[in-house]
């Protein structure tokens, strides 16, 4: 067997209780952006190791001799020995060969169906942005209180953007009416720092993973504690330019003025979140010292280099 | 669109443009408008011998409502569409950030000399005291 298959392996299945432990800890509050840059990592080498790990189990060592050759090139090698007909076996002792085929199959397939289901949610957010924007070009107008952001007359509470190319930062007359000038000013901050930086890219591939694993409490709790540090750098931004009172009070009054959801599952990911944040604005703690920091970024580049070297490399 | 949703009647372009009180525009702008419009599935419209008739899909309120549900995260289809200021939340959350709220808003709560004593409670870690609305916000 090849050495890439057990380490991959610990890799793939230690990046689970990882993320379940990641998503229950209090640090990331303190530095959201380092917290965030953990999780792609997490999420990208949990990927690569999976894949990996199925696709070295049954590709064996790829070549003759010692040493380790890329699982990619094992592949490649076993690809091509298959095309020109000469054997399907793999090199190597180890399992049955036709388990062995399955095994990288289901590697390939794993990869496929990841590159997909990213594909497929793109799709269906620009789908539903430009329906969006659409709408909002025939029913949304300007309001000199809120500069810079559309205004939808419905008297629910609502503030929210579209992110992309063509950004639009949208308010119901509801919250015009429920929040004061310097509170509007909060959420235009709030709203327009997620736009300047793109958040919603820092959380497209979380939340095509949890279409894809809907059933997997990993995965849904992943999406939601990624969904709230991308909320609390948008926060951290706004205090830049306004006092923390106002983005606190008006993040109390937009959620306690929100209408009931019907369905209870989807409500309880969004469930302590507001609260989460508004404790975090009134009673802010220190961010992450020096060290601490560079200890999450040295785990975050060893997660996915320590993956990407057993695929890509030969030593 | 405006001017279709006023009326319940297919309306030319002619008329569209006969209607268009505040604005004078061209009669092959409003064509263009009203073309656009039929594309994307916002008018229907038909022939009526040599003119085309439009008339709005559906009406405002549906539209605006179609916009709401998706901005209060009401679909149940979990996307990263849009970003939402405060996610959905629950009425017992909402009744909890309502508490919260009064509280915060009672003056001798503004400076909690308890809570500047008690570093230890900066980041939540310390023990849960009876009655901090967002604590018991954030517990749901």
């Amino acid at each position: 067997m090849s050495p890439a298959v057990p380490i991959l392996a610990v890799v793939a299945a230690g990046s689970i209780p990882s993320a379940s432990a990641l998503a229950s800890a209090r640090w990331p509050a303190r530095s959201p952006a380092a917290a965030i840059l953990l999780w792609q990592a997490l999420g990208l080498g949990w990927g690569l190791a999976a894949v990996g790990a199925l696709a070295a189990l049954g590709a064996g060592p790829g070549q003759a001799g010692s040493g380790h050759a890329g699982v990619m090139r094992a592949v490649l090698a076993l690809a091509s020995r298959a095309v020109r007909g000469t054997s399907f076996r793999p090199p190597g002792a180890g399992l049955l060969p036709e388990l062995r085929l399955v095994s990288v199959a289901a590697g390939l397939l794993l990869l496929a169906l990841l590159c997909w289901v990213l594909v497929a949610a793109s799709a269906a957010v620009l789908r539903a942005r430009r329906r969006q924007r659409d709408l909002l070009s025939l029913l949304a107008h300007g309001d000199p209180k809120v500069p810079g952001a559309l205004v939808v007359d419905h008297p629910a509470a609502a503030a929210y953007c579209v992110p992309g190319l063509r950004s639009r930062i949208v308010i119901s007359a509801g919250t015009l009416e429920l929040l004061d000038q310097a509170e509007l000013a909060a959420v235009l901050a709030h709203e327009r720092a997620h736009l300047r930086e793109r958040h919603d890219l820092v959380l497209l591939p979380f939340t095509a993973l949890l279409r894809a694993f809907r059933w997997c409490a990993v995965a849904r709790r992943a999406e939601s504690a990624v969904a709230l540090l991308v909320e609390m750098l948008a926060d951290d931004h706004a205090l830049r330019h306004r006092p923390a009172r106002e983005l606190a009070t008006a993040l109390l009054r937009v959620g306690a003025a929100g209408s009931p959801v019907p369905s209870g599952a989807l409500a309880a990911d969004g469930d302590g979140q507001v609260a989460v944040r508004v404790a975090r604005l009134l009673r802010p703690a220190p961010g992450l010292s020096a060290p601490a920091l560079a200890l999450v970024g040295g785990t975050a580049a060893l997660l996915v280099a320590v993956p990407a070297a057993f695929l890509f490399a030969s030593f | 669109m405006d001017v279709l949703w006023e009326t319940a009647d297919p309306l030319t372009v002619r008329q569209v443009s006969g209607r268009l009180v505040e604005r004078d525009l061209a009669h092959t702008t409003v064509m263009t408008v009203l073309d656009r419009l039929a594309k994307k599935g916002f008018a229907r419209r038909g022939r009526d011998g040599r003119a085309w008739r439009y008339r709005a899909s559906e009406s405002r309120e549906a539209y605006v409502t179609e916009l709401m549900l998706n901005a209060l995260d009401q679909t149940g289809d979990r996307q990263a569409a849009l970003a939402r200021f405060v996610r959905s939340v629950s009425g017992a959350e909402a009744r909890a950030l309502r508490r919260a709220l009064e509280a915060l808003d009672r003056p001798d709560r503004l400076n909690p000399p308890d809570r500047l004593d008690r570093p230890d409670r900066l980041d939540g870690r310390g023990p849960a005291s009876a009655g901090d609305p967002l604590e018991d916000a954030a517990e749901g």
